[in-house]
Formats: C-alpha cells, sequence, structure tokens
C-alpha cells in the first residue's frame, strides 16, 4: 500500500514538470504582444512597457522564462500579475469558488445520476426506464451554454425562483443554478453508465445466489446489484472531477462567476503567462489527485483489487 | 479405495431410506404437470413440459439429462427463480403441502434459505466478489431471522464454514471469494445452502467446475452433511455415474420431460426408454473400453498399405517427442524489481508415436495446457526440446516453423468460443487453406466441402453461422478446420470437455474414425480419465507440471503404479457402479 503510494505520488513529479512544460510553450507561441495591448487605446510609454517586459522576464528566451517560472514555484514565489497582485492570492481567492461550484455539481450528478440509472436498470424496457434513456440523450446533446441561457431565463427571469448570475462572493443559492448546468452533462453519462452495470449485475449468478439464500429484495438490490455496479461509475467520477473544474470556464463565464474558470479566462485574454500557466496547473494537479482518490477507492470498493 | 456405494443387484434394500418405502407417507416436495415457457423474439418456448416428481424427506433425488432438457429450469421454478422471462404455465409445486406456484414476493422470500437451500454450479461466479465470505453467510443467516447478537453470528459463521469442511474457519471467513480455490468456494456455498437448516436442498450441479478428486471430497462430505441433518437432496446433474452414485433416485429428463424415472440401480442395468438405454451406454466409465471399429478399421488399412509398400510399419517412429521440456513464468511482484518464478512444466519428457493417441491427464493446474501450448508453437519453452520428425522446432527458421504449422494443429475445448462468430462456416475452414495459400478459390471450395463431409455434416452447413449450430456440430466445424492442412498431428485441448455425453460419444468415434482413415496421431489433453480410456493408446499423468506415470491406457487403468494415479481412477464418478444390462 505505502509502495503504491509512493509510486503515484513520485508520478506526480514529472506530470507536473510536463504540464508546466507544455502550457508555458502554449501561452509563448501565443500570437501578439501582451504588453503592447495593456495601455487600452493609446498604449504605455515605451519605458514603462520596457519594465513591464523586465519585470516579468518577457525580454528572455523561452527556457529561460520557463525556468524562473520554475525557481518561482520552488521558492513558493508564483510571481504577479500584470495588475501587481500576486498570482498566488488570485488562485488562493479564485479556487474555493470553483471548487464548492464542482463539488456541488459532483453532488447533484452522483445522486441523481446513480439513483436514476438504478431506477431504470432495475426496470429495463419498461416505460421509466426508455423515457429516462431518452432524456439523457438529449442532455448530452445540448451544450452547457444553451442549457444555461435556457435555465437562467426560465428559473431566473421568469420564475425569479434563483438568482440569474452568481457574482462576488456567491453563496450556495447562487450556485445551485450553475451547478445544475455543470452537471447536466455527467448526470447522463453516470446514469446510462449506472444503468447498463446494474443490468449486467442483476442477471450475475452471486445475485441469484443472494435471492436464493432468502434476502428481501430491497437487500439484494443495494447490497450486491448497486454495491457492485457503483466501481465502473467510481472511475468514470473520478475523471470526471476534472472536466467539471474544466467545464467551469464555460459555466463561469455564463453566471459571472469570478472562480478559477473566469479568472483563467480573462488572463487567457490579457495574455498573462504566469496566471495562465499557474491556474491550469492547479486543474492538472487537482486532476492527479482526483485520480490517486479513485484510485484508492477502488481497492475499498473492490477487494480484488491490492495496491502493494 | 473405492468407498463410494455399491449399486449392484439387489443392494436397494441395503440404502437408507429407498424411495419405494415411503409412497404412503407424504412427499415434501411434490410436481405435478408443471409447464414452464420462455418468452423469445419468435414466440414462445416450451422448456418443461408436464413434469411430475416427488420428493420426500431425507431422500436424495437426482434429475439427469443433458443441456436444455429442462433440469435446471425445473429445479428454479421450485424456488421462483427462473432466469429471463420464464414462466410457470401451468401445474403445481408443493412443498410440505403448501402450494408455491403464485405465491408472493414476500412469501417466496421466506420460503428461500430458510425451508428450500440452493447449492448453484459455478463456484467462481455464485460469490459477490466484493464481500467477504463469512458476510455472505451473516446474511443468510439475518435474512432467514437467526436470532442472536454480531458475535453469536460471527461464531455461528465459523461453526457453518467448519461444518462445510472448511479448516481454520474463523479466519477464512474474514477473507474474499478470490482468495479461495473453486473447491474452497464451493464448500462456503454448501455453507450458504444448509446455513438455515432448509428442509429441502436444491444442488444444481454443485460439482461439475471442479477437477474429479476435489469433487468426490465434497460429494462424499455433503452427503455425511445432509444425512446427518436429515436434509432432503434434489440433485440436478448431467452426469449419470456422479446421479447414480449419489442418489437413491434418479430421473431422466429429455426435452422437457422425464422420460424414465426409478430407483438409480434399476435405471443403470435395465433402462426402459430409448434415451435412457443410448444415456448408459455412451456413459463414459471406466468400464469401457478404447473405441474398436477404428482400431479395427486402422489395422485393415494397414494391411492394405503393407501390401502395397514393403518399408512400411517396421517399427512406429515417434512424430512429437518432448525432452525434459520446461516453462516457466516470471510473476512480477508488487515491490520494484521483485517477482517469482512459477513452473509450471518442470522437465518432462513424452513421446507421440505416429498414427496413435496419447493422452496427458491432469487436474487443473498440472501443467497439461501449458505442455500442450509449447508442443503447438504457441509458447516458447524455457528449456527443453520439443522434437517434431526428430528436428528440434526452437532451431528451425521462420519459414520452417510456419510450415510445421500446417502438420500440426488445435482443436481447443471451447466450440463457442474457438470459432469467429462473425465468419461463416466456409469462411472459417477455408481460412487456413487461403492463409497458406493453397489451390484456388475452386478448389479450396472443394476441399471445404470433402471435410465437411468427413466431419459428417451437410455441405449445406457451410454457408451458417457459428450461432446456428449446437455445441457438437462447432466442435465438428472447429475438427474440419483444423484437418483442412491435412496435418499430421491434432493437438486436443479438453476438446469434448464441454460437450454433453451423447455428443462427447459421437465426437470420440468420428476423432477414431478420422485417425483410422488419415492416419492421424493425437495428443490429447484432458482431465477427465473416462475419456482417456476410451480413445488413448498411451497416458501420461501430469501433477504439479511433472509427468507421475507415463505407461500404455491398459497399464494405467488396470494397474496403477503411482497413488495419485489411484486416487484419480477412484474419484470418477460412477467408477463402482455396473452400468449397462
Amino acid at each position: 500500500m505505502l509502495w503504491y503510494l509512493g509510486r503515484r505520488l513520485l508520478q506526480v513529479i514529472p506530470v507536473f514538470l510536463g504540464a508546466t512544460l507544455l502550457l508555458y510553450a502554449l501561452v509563448f507561441l501565443r500570437p501578439g504582444d501582451p504588453v503592447a495591448g495593456l495601455g487600452g487605446e493609446r498604449g504605455l510609454p515605451e519605458a514603462v512597457q520596457q519594465q513591464i517586459r523586465a519585470q516579468f522576464h518577457l525580454d528572455q528566451p523561452f527556457f529561460v522564462q520557463y525556468l524562473y517560472y520554475l525557481k518561482g514555484i520552488f521558492t513558493f514565489d508564483l510571481g504577479d500579475t500584470f495588475t501587481g497582485r500576486p498570482v498566488a492570492e488570485v488562485v488562493v481567492e479564485a479556487l474555493p469558488i470553483t471548487f464548492q461550484l464542482a463539488l456541488m455539481a459532483l453532488a447533484i450528478e452522483t445522486i441523481f445520476g446513480i439513483g436514476f440509472g438504478l431506477f431504470a436498470g432495475m426496470r429495463k424496457g419498461k416505460f421509466f426506464d426508455s423515457s429516462v434513456l431518452v432524456l439523457s440523450l438529449l442532455l448530452i446533446a445540448l451544450p452547457t451554454f444553451v442549457t444555461g441561457l435556457v435555465l437562467q431565463i426560465v428559473v431566473g427571469v421568469r420564475l425569479d425562483w434563483l438568482p440569474v448570475t452568481a457574482g462576488r462572493d456567491p453563496d450556495f443559492i447562487s450556485l445551485l443554478m450553475p451547478a445544475v448546468v455543470l452537471a447536466t452533462t455527467s448526470f447522463a453519462q453516470i446514469l446510462r453508465l449506472t444503468r447498463t452495470s446494474v443490468i449486467e449485475n442483476v442477471t450475475a449468478d452471486f445475485v441469484r445466489t443472494a435471492r436464493a439464500k432468502g434476502l428481501s429484495r430491497d437487500k439484494v438490490t443495494s447490497r450486491h446489484v448497486l454495491r457492485n455496479s457503483l466501481i465502473p461509475v467510481v472511475t468514470f467520477i473520478g475523471v470526471d472531477l476534472g472536466n467539471l473544474m474544466t467545464g467551469s470556464i464555460v459555466v463561469e463565464g455564463i453566471f459571472n462567476i469570478r472562480g478559477v474558470g473566469g479568472t483563467l479566462f480573462e488572463a487567457i485574454q490579457r495574455g498573462e503567462s504566469v496566471t495562465i500557466v499557474t491556474m491550469s496547473t492547479v486543474i492538472v494537479l487537482v486532476y492527479i489527485v482526483a485520480n490517486l482518490l479513485v484510485d484508492l477507492l477502488y481497492a475499498v470498493l473492490d477487494p480484488r483489487i491490492r495496491y502493494a | 479405495m473405492t468407498t463410494t456405494i455399491s449399486l449392484t443387484d439387489g443392494s436397494t434394500e441395503d440404502a437408507p431410506v429407498p424411495a419405494e418405502k415411503r409412497e404412503d407417507g407424504s412427499p415434501l416436495l411434490e410436481i405435478r404437470d408443471l409447464q414452464i415457457s420462455f418468452t423469445t423474439a419468435t414466440g414462445t418456448v416450451d422448456a418443461v413440459r408436464g413434469v411430475d416428481l416427488s420428493v420426500y424427506p431425507g431422500q436424495s433425488v437426482a434429475i439427469v439429462g443433458e443441456s436444455g432438457s429442462g433440469k435446471s429450469t425445473t429445479a428454479h421454478a421450485i424456488i421462483d427463480l427462473l432466469p429471463g422471462t420464464g414462466k410457470v404455465t401451468g401445474g403445481s409445486i408443493t412443498f410440505g403441502g403448501r402450494e408455491l406456484v403464485g405465491l408472493n414476493r414476500k412469501e417466496t422470500e421466506d420460503l428461500r434459505g430458510s425451508e428450500i437451500g440452493l447449492v448453484p454450479q459455478d463456484p467462481m461466479s455464485n460469490l459477490n466478489p466484493v464481500w467477504r465470505i463469512g458476510t455472505q453467510i451473516d446474511e443468510a443467516l439475518v435474512a432467514n431471522g437467526f436470532q442472536g447478537s454480531k458475535a453469536e453470528r460471527t461464531a455461528r459463521v465459523a461453526e457453518l464454514l467448519g461444518e462445510a469442511g472448511l479448516p481454520d474457519a474463523t479466519r477464512r471467513a474474514r477473507q474474499y471469494p478470490h482468495e479461495f480455490s473453486g473447491g474452497i468456494r464451493q464448500r462456503a456455498l454448501i455453507a450458504i445452502g444448509l446455513a438455515s437448516r432448509p428442509k429441502l436442498l436444491i444442488a444444481d450441479e454443485p460439482t461439475s467446475a471442479l477437477d474429479v478428486t476435489v469433487q468426490k471430497k465434497i460429494l462424499d462430505h455433503l452427503e455425511v452433511l445432509t444425512a446427518e441433518l436429515g436434509t432432503a437432496v434434489l440433485f440436478i446433474t448431467h452426469d449419470l455415474g456422479l446421479a447414480a452414485e449419489r442418489a437413491e433416485h434418479l430421473i431422466v429428463m429429455y426435452k422437457g420431460k422425464i422420460v424414465e424415472s426409478g430407483p438409480a440401480a434399476q435405471i443403470l442395468q435395465d433402462p426402459q426408454h430409448e434415451y435412457t438405454k443410448r444415456l448408459v451406454a455412451s456413459a463414459p466409465s471406466l468400464a469401457s473400453r478404447r473405441i474398436q471399429s477404428a482400431h479395427e478399421r486402422g489395422t485393415e488399412a494397414a494391411d492394405l498399405l503393407a501390401g502395397h509398400a514393403d518399408e512400411v510399419e517396421a517399427t512406429v517412429s515417434d512424430v512429437v517427442v518432448a525432452k525434459d521440456l520446461t516453462k516457466v513464468f516470471h510473476i512480477r511482484g508488487s515491490r520494484p524489481g521483485a517477482h517469482s518464478d512459477f513452473t509450471a512444466v518442470d522437465g518432462i519428457d513424452f513421446a507421440l508415436p505416429k498414427g496413435h493417441t496419447l493422452a496427458l491427464v491432469g487436474e487443473s493446474g498440472s501443467g497439461k495446457s501449458t505442455a500442450a501450448n509449447m508442443v503447438l508453437g504457441l509458447l516458447e519453452p524455457t528449456s527443453g526440446t520439443v522434437l517434431f520428425d526428430g528436428k528440434d522446432v526452437a532451431k528451425m527458421s521462420r519459414k520452417e516453423q510456419f510450415a510445421l504449422r500446417r502438420r500440426v494443429q488445435p482443436v481447443f475445448q471451447n466450440p463457442y468460443g474457438s470459432l469467429d462468430p462473425t465468419y461463416s462456416v466456409f469462411r472459417s475452414i477455408e481460412e487456413p487453406l487461403a492463409l497458406h495459400r493453397v489451390g484456388d478459390r475452386k478448389s479450396r471450395e472443394a476441399r471445404v466441402r470433402d471435410l465437411l463431409d468427413m466431419v459428417s455434416l451437410p455441405q449445406a452447413t457451410m454457408r451458417r453461422f457459428p450461432n446456428e449450430l449446437s455445441g457438437g456440430q462447432r466442435q465438428r466445424i472447429a475438427i474440419a478446420r483444423a484437418l483442412a492442412l491435412e496435418p499430421e498431428v491434432l493437438v486436443l485441448d479438453e476438446a469434448v470437455s464441454a460437450l454433453d455425453v451423447l455428443v462427447q460419444a459421437q465426437i470420440l468415434t468420428l476423432l477414431n474414425d478420422l485417425q483410422a482413415e488419415l492416419g492421424l496421431s493425437y495428443l490429447f489433453i484432458t482431465h477427465d480419465l473416462a475419456v482417456v480410456r476410451q480413445i488413448a493408446d498411451l497416458v501420461a499423468v501430469m501433477k504439479d507440471g511433472s509427468i507421475v506415470e507415463h505407461a500404455t491406457t491398459d497399464e494405467v487403468f488396470d494397474n496403477p503404479q503411482q497413488q495419485y494415479t489411484q486416487d484419480l481412477l477412484a474419484a470418477i464418478p460412477g467408477a463402482s457402479l455396473e452400468i449397462g444390462g
């Protein structure tokens, strides 16, 4: 177990280096001069531009810039944004909001996805199953910004049940609609995955044995059908946590939330390489940690998997 | 070594409680005119058509039949566990005087486990892999109203496992199914089936997935246990020998109907129905001998040849020789660099004489299939050599090895898995011909027709697909494919093990005939000694990667030298029975 954990944590190092290098290269290859665009219509005086370029090492070759960035990370100094705020501060401010949003979405898609999927799988071919299948296809096909805008108009403006946008320091209520929008696609996928898995397990020999033992229907369903069906679903949820972080870029845009997605979006528009790379790296790290957690959870759910 | 009950003439009087003596008492289970149908896309299929049977308290009854005969369907209907669209469409099932057909869900759940227990067929798939063994037994106790604290339940679970013959039961209860062998899992399933002391135990092919020595131990144990507890047992099996050995009363089912029913000994010695007669006649047992017809024809053929050319058959040469053949598998360990070695085949020697059959016999894990794969060139030996016609296979060039493949062809166990379901029969058989660029399209088609004739299938079969054929027909196709390139050696890896006994007998006869006609040499891999007796000239018994005994078939069967061989022989179901009248 410790060996396994150690090996997995060691894997984080090359992933981290590779991700930052790749991101840095992508940002570097962007056409245009970010500093030139900073001063609006008139532009900044040449001297100030030079100073900013020197401060952010923008006048240096690519690898030097990257090494400066790495040095910053290992000395716990992520650098400043163009406006002078430390990047670390921006990250610390944005991360919790996105995290809350992602977790809310995760809870919504997991609870409803598994619930509906189980129900549909147990009633394969019946009315509920067929209608839920069609609905899930529809949800997968609809892009996030469509569901987002429709919900904003119907639930936010017409019915006035929930706030239309979240804004600064959003609370649970104002994040509810964005979380639902963020969750829709994955909800439909979890539903379908659970349904397939349940259908497969319902006819398994050990389920018949469990029934032959005299277990009640509910016990058989919860302990033998659902429990075993969760194994593939958990894998999906782990991968999905990363998708939720990136999916938040669109959703935060629609609902005007200043989380990781919103900040990243602005940084990309400004060409602020340090912020872009740092924010993206945070998303990569969340992805790695989430997958590690899923693999550990996997071993809890399926005793045949042992990490030694 | 034969500790089994001997059911020779007149011994029914000694049997514990013969069925006939209880006719006046009331039966525990009574099935009258049971009808079961399955709804399919093309209509309804009647799986069980008017079955009547009775099981008296403490009695053991066996239903015998081939796959698709409706034996398992009948058994599952008793506890309302019919698969899929199966439905009881008529008749009645009474248990202890109570009608079971039409019980509501709650009543059925109360009945299962506490009144009627089930020991299912495949120990590998019938335990839930994610729960501890103990938990799965504990569940059964709780569901059937076991009163007691957690600690009392844990103690009871250990007691039940111990009773089912598991050593070190307390520790075992905390382990997961994947940590157990098939035999131990089956014991756990028996513990589950008997956990709440049911009056009737349905044992659905309880040991068909296990090695014969393990099967014997488990069935012996089950017999003692159910006798002690006074549990009635309803055996479901395809194995006539096993049924006769383990049950007092036999019921033979064929195509959804009972064709014969009566005391075990009586059915074996004096079968009335045509189907039962065929079943008894083709049941492989120790009493059977090498299939003769083909052998005789083989001798005739040899005589004819001898008249033709003088040099034939002075001494039979060995077509395949294995010398000190060893295969070691490296198993990667968890820690960096750590690994262990597993010796699957440990320095074995054998020789397959031309035109003869050598059987490699052993239980699962004995290394017999690994040895076969090395002969086929599918696995590279770690050390040792395979000589083909005196030439070392390992030293051949790639081209020579490719040519060698034509001369050695395999037939595998599972005819459902070894034929590509998307290939027509023609394409399956033609593929090796096309691959080795034999002839043109026309001549290849003619060859496929010949091959189908050879395996006694109509030529029209070549336009069909594997899913339209029965298991026996598919195995014939697999044999035809193997013969396409006119090989000299066939490696038959459990080639008849998945087949029902009547089909098995047909395929064995076919193989014998082909051997005589074409002068083939067979390397026959099997776990089934009874089959060996019917087909092999020479036997090599394998255990833990080594050959423990290597002699002619008659020597091994009539005078086994090793304790292990003796155990294997004694464990064959029906070994001590006199079959046939």
